[in-house]
């Protein structure tokens, strides 16, 4: 049991960090904006196939450096030229605008690389295992992960509290018109959060790309949840994302470990379900079954009763 | 000058009369309806090389009944609206010969459209040849007379597995782990009650199931095996779902035995070779690459020359030249002329033995074979993925051993 538990903190911990590395990005463009950026995810993988095709050539430490900066600029230039002339026409454009952006990005990686998965693999220098856990081995990759998502919510989190470059995106989060007023550049900030945003992303996709699967169904796979972390954490906070990410991660490796179900809460009760009719199936439906929902469910449940999330302070 | 023009005309001439049977004969195109992007890609496109293969083979060695054999990709992106839509394209473009083989789910929706196809178009028949959607319903309580399946059904190969499970004394606890589907759904139902009357005796400490091609970390399920106990795992796990869970337990240093279905798969024995587990993981399959018959061999070193990965599917080895053999011997390609010689046609199979399409099902009787995965000796010429690994034959069941009965009764055409 301890084993389990143990194991999946880990995994969970893992998993969660690595939400936090999109959902960060996310987040700010979210509430400075006010854009609800539905290409998000495919900046993540945008991240993840140029960490591929570069490392191809130089290996992967330069990737790791080169593929962030580059999709970064790449988001920059969206927000420039793109999402800077679709803003005057209000939030539901730029929506559409970041929709078709979703699309345009999936089309354009599986021309490219194809529809199938490519051969991404895990650096050979963190190639081996970090620490043995009730005999379960702990790849050093996986421990590389962590780390790198650790350090970046503090660098972002020392930014945006004790800089001056801070100051402003915090000040531009709550009282926009106010900061223009003083004489920044607010267009331009945007433009720099939208960069650093999308950076974010591509690092976690540098970084899950040999993890999990490099493909061009990756945004797809992950894109969807990442809104239900940017509610749950609440608008604009940097530090409720990090902590729907945790939680996220959290439950969702914990959900699968669980063989509960209705029935089996029932009968612990002393009730038994009635056997066999149209319903059986719902009561033996066990809580890992259900676990990819789970979050879906925590995102409704989020919007009914707080919905400023765990953290968030602006009422939307 | 005009001396050289008339040459040239003549020249050209001559190609346009000599072209012109060419041009006269049809093209006997079929659609492959599969997964060619999102989860499902990596197996859909091997499928479609191959059947790019089989068809230029066919084409190379006199044709189909004087026709030239031809592929049309349809992309069904796993999902079951989309694979009818796709399969009315290919009806609407004339073809009318379908075949798909990756997710029973989408296999039964196509049964059932080209069942109610057929009987609202007469004259215009279309058939079905499954080459790999394994749900024992397909030929039992849906079976149509337009559906052929090639590959032996879920049941068959858990019977074959099972039998082979019997003998090793040392499984004490197995863990289920399959895809939330149909499918997945027989495989565990199938286990637990093949298990219970062969050993009684194993503990099954597991029982899972995960969505379908959707999972992209194993590791929470990983760790849960493992505080299972389990020495030994039975999956029906394909495609990416195989890989990645196999890659998870490599990570996570995992040490059992594998019964699977289709660890064969792409990414399969590259996560195998990784977790250094040898002769640890068992596949049931209807060929093994490293089996000493020649044919097969041969037809295997011919196959990866020129495609670039192993034969993963003799199946559809089987079912192209089961459908050149009826349209030789109908000499059409008519569907129902087709159909009628299929059904209950006994042939040599591709890895050699005696293989026959039941007539009462429609589905197909074949030699089935278990291997493990390990190092390989001199005289096994295939390994997989560049590992240096292969595929050694532990166990044969021959046809008779295969068969297991049918509900199904069938309405057949008039």
């Amino acid at each position: 049991m301890l084993e389990l538990v143990t194991i999946s903190t880990l995994n969970g911990v893992l998993y969660g960090m690595l939400l936090f590395l999109m959902a960060s990005g996310l987040t700010l463009i979210f509430s400075m904006m006010g854009v609800l950026n539905f290409a998000h995810a495919s900046f993540y993988m945008l991240g993840a196939f140029f960490g591929f095709q570069i490392s191809q050539i130089v290996g992967f430490w330069p990737a790791f450096i080169v593929a962030p900066v580059l999709v970064g600029g790449i988001g920059a230039l969206v927000e420039r030229y793109g999402l800077r002339n679709v803003h005057q026409h209000g939030p539901v454009a730029e929506l559409l605008f970041t929709f078709g952006l979703y699309f345009v990005i999936e089309e354009v990686v599986q021309m490219i690389w194809g529809k199938g998965p490519v051969d991404y693999r895990v650096p050979a220098s963190l190639d081996f295992s970090a620490f043995t856990a009730f005999s379960t081995n702990y790849p050093a990759y996986k421990m590389f992960e962590l780390l790198t998502a650790i350090a970046i919510f503090a660098v972002l989190l020392a930014v945006l509290t004790r800089t001056r470059v801070g100051l402003i995106i915090q000040a531009s989060l709550t009282h926009p018109h106010m900061v223009a007023m003083l004489g920044h550049n607010v267009p331009r900030v945007f433009m720099l959060v939208f960069g650093v945003g999308t950076g974010l992303a591509a690092v976690a996709g540098v970084i899950a790309g040999p993890a999990l699967v490099t493909q061009s169904n990756m945004a797809g796979l992950l894109g969807p949840i990442l809104f239900v972390v940017v509610v749950v954490g609440g608008l604009g906070s940097l530090s409720g994302a990090f902590l729907a990410s945790l939680l996220i991660g959290l439950v969702q490796t914990f959900a699968v470990s669980v063989n509960l179900s209705v029935a089996d809460v029932l009968g612990g009760i002393g009730v038994a379900p009635p056997a066999g009719g149209p319903l059986s199936d719902l009561w033996n439906v066990t809580v890992a079954q259900i676990a990819p929902i789970i979050p879906y469910l925590l995102l409704v449940l989020i919007l009914i009763f707080r919905p400023t999330g765990l953290m968030g302070t602006r009422e939307h | 000058m005009i001396s050289r023009f008339s040459t040239m005309f003549c020249a050209v001439a001559a190609t346009v009369v000599a072209a012109l049977p060419a041009a006269a004969q049809d093209t006997v195109k079929i659609a492959y309806v599969d997964p060619l992007s999102g989860g499902g890609a990596s197996i859909g496109e091997i499928g479609l090389k191959t059947y790019q293969y089989l068809a230029d083979w066919t084409n190379a060695h006199g044709g189909i009944a004087g026709h030239k054999l031809e592929i049309a990709a349809y992309d069904n992106k796993l999902n079951a609206q989309e694979t009818l839509v796709q399969v009315q394209k290919a009806i609407d473009s004339g073809i009318r010969y379908i075949t798909q083989g990756n997710g029973s789910a989408f296999a039964a929706a196509i049964e059932e459209f080209v069942a109610k196809y057929n009987e609202r178009n007469p004259g215009k028949e279309v058939l079905f040849f499954n080459y790999a959607a394994v749900d024992p319903i397909l030929t039992n309580e849906k079976c149509s007379y337009w559906h052929f399946r090639w590959d032996a059904n879920s049941d068959i190969k858990m019977t074959a597995l099972t039998n082979y499970m019997k003998t090793r004394a040392n499984i004490k606890k197995i863990y289920l782990i399959n895809q939330d589907y149909s499918f997945g759904q027989s495989v565990r139902k199938e286990a637990r009650a093949m298990l219970n009357a062969k050993r009684p005796d194993i503990e099954i400490v597991g029982d899972e199931v995960h969505p379908l091609l959707k999972v992209t970390d194993f590791s929470p399920y990983i760790a849960k095996i493992k505080a299972s106990g389990a020495d030994s795992v039975i999956t029906g796990n394909w495609g990416q779902d195989i890989a990645l869970l196999i890659k998870a337990a490599a990570d996570a240093g995992l040490q059992v035995d594998w019964y699977t279905y289709y660890a064969g798969g792409t990414g399969g024995p590259t996560a195998i070779k990784q977790a250094n587990l040898a002769d640890r993981v068992f596949s049931i399959a209807e060929g093994v690459p490293n089996d000493p018959y020649e044919p097969a061999r041969e037809f295997e070193k011919a196959f990866r020359a020129k495609v670039g990965v192993s034969l993963f599917y003799p199946r559809a080895v089987n079912e192209i030249r089961m459908f050149v053999k009826a349209a030789d011997e109908a000499k059409s390609v008519e569907p129902t002329k087709v159909a009628a010689k299929l059904d209950g046609m006994n042939v040599t199979v591709y890895n050699g033995g005696e293989g026959f399409m039941r007539s009462d099902d429609h589905q197909f009787f074949q030699p089935m074979y278990i291997s493990s995965f390990g190092p390989i000796s001199k005289d096994q010429p295939f390994e997989e993925e560049n590992t240096g690994w292969g595929w050694t034959e532990k166990g044969k069941i021959d046809t008779p051993d295969t068969m297991v009965s049918t509900s199904c009764k069938m309405n057949r055409p008039s």
